[in-house]
């Protein structure tokens, strides 16, 4: 049962990697769908195997760690392989309608999307840190592809950027492995773990956690190496933008905090931690004060994301040398905000790209009077505003509760500024888009109306970003489930 | 000091190098040649110092041919967007794009014609 | 002086990356590790079904990388033709008229194709393998093209997409298979496994090849472009 669910989800986006890649964009189009269904499905089913037996480790081709590569499946690696089977599938079932299928560069966004996903899962279940690389590899090239697909000018210049920026986080995250190696002559990140808690003193790999983390750092965009994000996020077509800014970047920082949490209590120091929440806290303040200056409504989107990783980044001051309380509840804080921005932002950039459509330009004071004509997408584009805001009873409240609840366990009051602050200013931005929206001398009358499918998708996952804050309890529960034998986070 | 830590120190150095050069140079095709030096010192390093510590280790050797093909992969895609945006846009190299905020009310889209 | 401005900065971080990686280096050389990593490869080397420790490790202990490597590759490719509008082949632009390279064509691809065969075979037991051999027969290719001998196969079609998935195809295909033996994912059945190996080595070749091929083809040579969503107004 457990091979085949494995297998499933391993397999079936390589496999329809290369099915779409032979298919036309039509074709592709159906064949996805079946994709889509299989790989939500075995998501559920693996989701429902870790909540009945708890996690396990999967030997792949039978070799054990450290000779083969192991796969971690534990309550973090599920839930969010499921939350990427969600907004994956609500992207591509988005793009399927959305994008224009008598583009012939459209075809190939089936075989990117279902190579993306493929890595994203690779990144989700992996343990082994040379497999880790190889897996964000897969999602940076398939990312920069989507971005450059069509190959116009603009979109060039900020898939060039973002693969430059890229390339060189990957590099720096290899410099570290390779030290790793060199130290411990294991790959496995478990091992390596357990290898530091025993004998070894682990010099010199101090370095080298410091360059995985600024490499993956850099991937994640987190200030001030963000400059890259606005540029691929803005100008990619939407449904690529909510894939990129809902889970790509979330694939690098998930490996940052795996990282951190397996190696940072020996490795780390507190100036590390407390300058990666510096950082966190000033992204949260400059995404913020960007978003709030953009014209255009894609990259008013995009530097909301740029603020929103800001938050994720509390978590290593929060977890660093702190009570196994505090650190619990920055942990699940981590993941709810993950989770809930994931959600939200995805519903944004979709909705956003309704509202293009529909006005027919990419600029904010564009939209004046779209209010009455497209409430629906307008609608979602608000509730996923209220999540990124933080007010209750969303998703995005609940993270930021228990970051608050972790700053003030540990004494480190200063990150209230960072909570408080940045909610204020995302109310700004979410409330200016409504402010044009509203603007009724408009001299436009016709407006395109895109499908109500096209409609419905942004609205889904706004609600369920929305109902997170609700569902937190259960949604944390599994997230706490680890191995069998108690190893783990 | 065997020979296989003055290759990872050498890898050190090349590192180094690699990313002084991806720092400082902004023509896109040189940058890439600087990553790719950069990659080449990362190999170093990660063969020299196993190798160093364990004699013959078959593991990174194939961990680096991975990484030679993967960092193949990136070069050579890279390659390909270089040369369209150059053909697109007759530059070579990724200036700053036009601050597009609010209160800039210069003109409204910067975009150079096509070479040809 | 603006200049020595701008690079001040950079030297300095530079200087503090290499001695920072140095000093940790130095550290860890001299150290000892915990794990014997090449020592248990040797135990297990002979069930591998191949006698090159390397070999050995990229396609069985660590075969889920080298999969996954082979889609990094692939997706390259994809990403490439994706931008490029390849008009046709025939374009006399495309072509070196060189009197020299003609002659020596005749010699060296023939060669080259043995070469690449050799480098091939010679992976299962001593260094060589599937991307050495894909290079160099890339690198024929390449050399064909300058030459100007027609490679209809290159142009955007089913030919160049299945040639791009061929290897990465057949490679997912042994690995799922041999689930349906009841083993794990990417376990090769023992008696099998230098069968397994050797046909998967061959289709990577032509796969490693037609990419490398593929993304060297994908010049920019129109001025198709479509705006950006929403375009300019």
């Amino acid at each position: 049962m457990t091979l085949w669910l494995m297998a499933g989800l391993l397999f079936t986006p390589l496999a329809w990697a290369v099915l779409t890649l032979l298919a036309g964009f039509r074709r592709g189009r159906v064949v996805t769908w079946l994709g889509i269904a299989i790989q939500v499905l075995v998501s559920l089913a693996l989701w429902a195997v870790v909540v009945r037996d708890g996690g396990f480790q999967y030997p792949l081709g039978g070799w054990q760690a450290p000779l083969g590569i192991e796969l971690r499946v534990d309550g973090l690696a599920v839930t969010f392989v499921l939350l990427t089977a969600l907004v994956a599938a609500a992207s591509g079932l988005h793009a399927g309608f959305y994008l224009d299928p008598d583009k012939q560069w459209h075809r190939y966004f089936w075989p990117l999307f279902w190579f993306l996903w493929a890595g994203l899962n690779v990144v989700w279940l992996g343990n082994d840190l040379f497999n880790l690389y190889v897996g964000l590899e897969l999602i940076s090239l398939s990312a920069v592809g989507l971005v450059a697909l069509g190959g116009q000018s603009e979109a060039l210049r900020a898939a060039l950027r973002y693969l430059m920026a890229a390339l060189l986080g990957s590099l720096a995250y290899l410099l570290g492995v390779a030290l790793f190696y060199g130290e411990f002559g294991s790959l496995s990140l478990s091992g390596i773990a357990s290898a530091l808690g025993q004998d070894s003193s682990g010099d010199g790999t101090g370095f080298a956690l410091v360059l995985m983390l600024f490499g993956l750092a850099l991937k994640t965009a987190l200030f001030p190496m963000h400059r890259w994000l606005p540029p691929a996020h803005g100008i990619a077509r939407s449904p690529v933008s909510a894939l990129l800014s809902a889970l790509v970047v979330k694939g690098s920082f998930y490996i940052a905090a795996r990282l951190w949490l397996e190696l940072g209590a020996p490795l780390g120091s507190l100036a590390l931690a407390q300058l990666l929440g510096l950082l966190g806290g000033m992204a949260v303040f400059w995404g913020g004060w960007q978003a709030l200056r953009q014209r255009k409504l894609k990259q008013v989107v995009a530097y909301s994301s740029v603020a929103q990783i800001g938050y994720l980044f509390l978590l290593f001051p929060l977890t660093w040398n702190t009570t196994e309380a505090a650190a619990l509840q920055a942990q699940q804080a981590m993941t709810l905000q993950v989770i809930s921005h994931a959600l939200a932002k995805a519903a944004m950039f979709l909705s956003a790209g309704n509202l293009i459509m529909s006005v027919g330009s990419n600029r904010v004071n564009a939209l004046a009077g779209v209010s009455h004509f497209l409430p629906f997408s307008l609608f979602s584009f608000g509730l996923a505003g209220v999540s990124l805001m933080g007010l209750p009873p969303t998703g995005g409240f609940a993270a930021k509760w228990l970051f608050l609840q972790a700053s003030l366990a540990t004494g480190q009051w200063w990150w209230l500024v960072v909570l408080l602050g940045g909610g204020l200013l995302s109310a700004a931005y979410v409330f200016r888009v409504y402010r044009a929206s509203f603007v009724e001398d408009s001299n436009i009358d016709h407006f395109f109306h895109p499908a109500r499918r096209l409609e419905i998708i942004p609205m889904i996952l706004a609600l369920l970003s929305l109902g997170l804050g609700l569902m937190a309890e259960p949604v944390l529960s599994v997230m706490a489930l680890t191995f069998a034998n108690g190893e783990g986070t | 000091m065997t020979p296989s830590l003055l290759y990872a120190f050498a890898g050190a150095a090349l590192c180094g190098i690699g990313l002084f050069g991806f720092i400082v140079i902004s023509h896109l095709l040189r940058k890439l040649l600087a990553f790719n030096l950069m990659g080449s010192g990362v190999f170093l390093v990660l063969v020299g110092l196993a190798q160093h510590r364990s004699g013959p280790d078959p593991v990174p050797q194939a961990l680096v041919l991975t990484g030679i093909v993967v960092a193949i992969a990136a070069t050579a895609l890279a390659v390909v967007l270089i040369r369209r945006y150059f053909h697109l846009s007759g530059k070579t190299a990724l200036e700053d794009p036009a601050r597009d905020t609010l209160p800039h009310q210069g003109p409204r889209e910067v975009r150079e014609a096509p070479r040809e | 002086m603006k200049r020595i401005l701008t690079l001040l900065p950079a030297t300095a971080v530079c200087l503090a990356f290499v001695s920072g990686l140095a000093y940790s280096i130095w550290q860890i050389a001299i150290t000892t590790t915990s794990v014997d990593l090449p020592g248990l490869l040797g135990e297990n080397l002979d069930q591998s079904g191949v006698e090159n420790p390397v070999t050995a490790v990229l396609l069985n202990f660590r075969s889920y990388d080298t999969l996954l490597e082979i889609g990094v590759l692939v997706i390259a490719g994809i990403a490439g033709i994706s931008v490029a509008r390849t008009s046709s082949l025939e374009d006399p632009e495309l072509r070196t008229s060189d009197t020299l390279l003609y002659a020596l064509q005749r010699w060296l691809i023939p060669l080259m194709l043995l070469l690449a065969g050799y480098l091939l075979w010679a992976g299962s037991d001593r260094p060589g393998g599937a991307f050495q051999a894909g290079a160099v027969l890339a690198a024929s290719g390449v050399l064909m093209r300058l030459g100007g001998i027609p490679m209809d196969f290159l142009r955007p079609g089913i030919m160049l997409r299945l040639g791009l998935s061929l290897g990465f195809a057949v490679f997912l295909l042994v690995a799922v298979t041999s689930a349906l033996h009841g083993g794990e994912f990417l376990a090769y059945p023992p008696e099998l496994a230098k069968t397994l190996i050797v046909v998967i080595e061959t289709v990577l070749t032509l796969s490693i090849a037609m990419v490398l091929l593929a993304l060297f083809v994908s010049a920019p040579v129109n001025n198709a472009e479509e705006p950006e969503e929403g375009g300019s107004g």
